[in-house]
């Protein structure tokens, strides 16, 4: 039902406030979001979707906490 | 309840690589700020009840995620900074409008600030919250996320000795036309 365009919220910022000096025209902003942006855009390590599955599948035995808490 | 499962789940997964941005900005390593996305992870899923669907969950999570930061930090006191290197080798494989050295400078800068400024300009700059927002997951008022973004701002630019306009980007003709181009 959620729409799709939540996630893209998350890798195109919304307009910035005019009055932030970190909109488009600013060389500190654009130069923060290709650092930040260097970081997103890697893959998403195994380890947190092995983790992911794990905690997933310790919900349906709720008598059973996650492991390596 | 169960019902509400695969869509936390999906929507956990779809903020994840965001979240780790803002790990690795906030504690300046891949290594640690791995450690700390697994344990938001791990605290985000046992919380996940309190957490009311179609709410902000980005915002959530980064709160908790900055919370776990926080309180390792004052378990163990903050490291000396050491650059670990892998931010550095993995530009060379993801090239970018910015050379490898120069994303090195900023993020020098960058881990240079105070956390409280460093967390503000991130959070605002590049995480794509709102003042408002950034503000509740810090736990401070609006105003002061203001002036924590303002001080970054100006202390990046006398760092990194760049004015506050760019000479490039989507905007650069129009910049130009209100600002004295670099001679």
């Amino acid at each position: 039902m959620r729409d799709k365009s939540k996630m893209n919220e998350m890798t195109n910022p919304r307009p910035r406030r005019s009055d932030d000096g970190l909109g488009p025209n600013s060389d500190i902003g654009a130069k923060l979001r290709a650092y930040y942006g260097t970081v997103q855009e890697e893959p998403i390590p195994e380890k947190f979707l092995d983790l992911l599955e794990k905690l997933d599948q310790a919900e349906d035995k709720p008598a059973t906490p996650p492991k390596g808490n | 309840m169960t019902a509400e499962t695969p869509s936390f789940k999906r929507e956990l997964l779809a903020t994840l690589p965001s979240l780790r941005a803002f790990a690795v900005s906030l504690s300046g390593k891949h290594d640690k700020a791995d450690d700390l996305v697994q344990d938001t992870m791990m605290k985000a899923w046992a919380k996940q009840s309190s957490f009311e669907m179609g709410t902000n969950i980005k915002a959530w999570l980064f709160t908790i995620l900055r919370n776990e930061y926080y309180s390792q930090m004052r378990k163990r006191g903050r490291e000396v900074q050491d650059s670990d290197g892998i931010f550095t080798e993995r530009m060379s494989v993801h090239p970018s409008q910015y050379g490898v050295l120069d994303l090195e400078d900023f993020k020098k800068a960058l881990d240079s600030l105070p956390d409280d400024q460093r967390e503000a300009v991130v959070l605002i700059g590049a995480s794509g919250f709102s003042y408002e927002e950034a503000a509740e997951i810090c736990n401070c008022a609006v105003g002061t996320m203001k002036s924590r973004v303002s001080r970054a701002r100006s202390r990046l630019q006398d760092i990194l000795q760049v004015s506050g306009e760019a000479e490039y980007g989507p905007d650069a003709v129009s910049t130009q036309v209100t600002t004295l181009p670099h001679l």
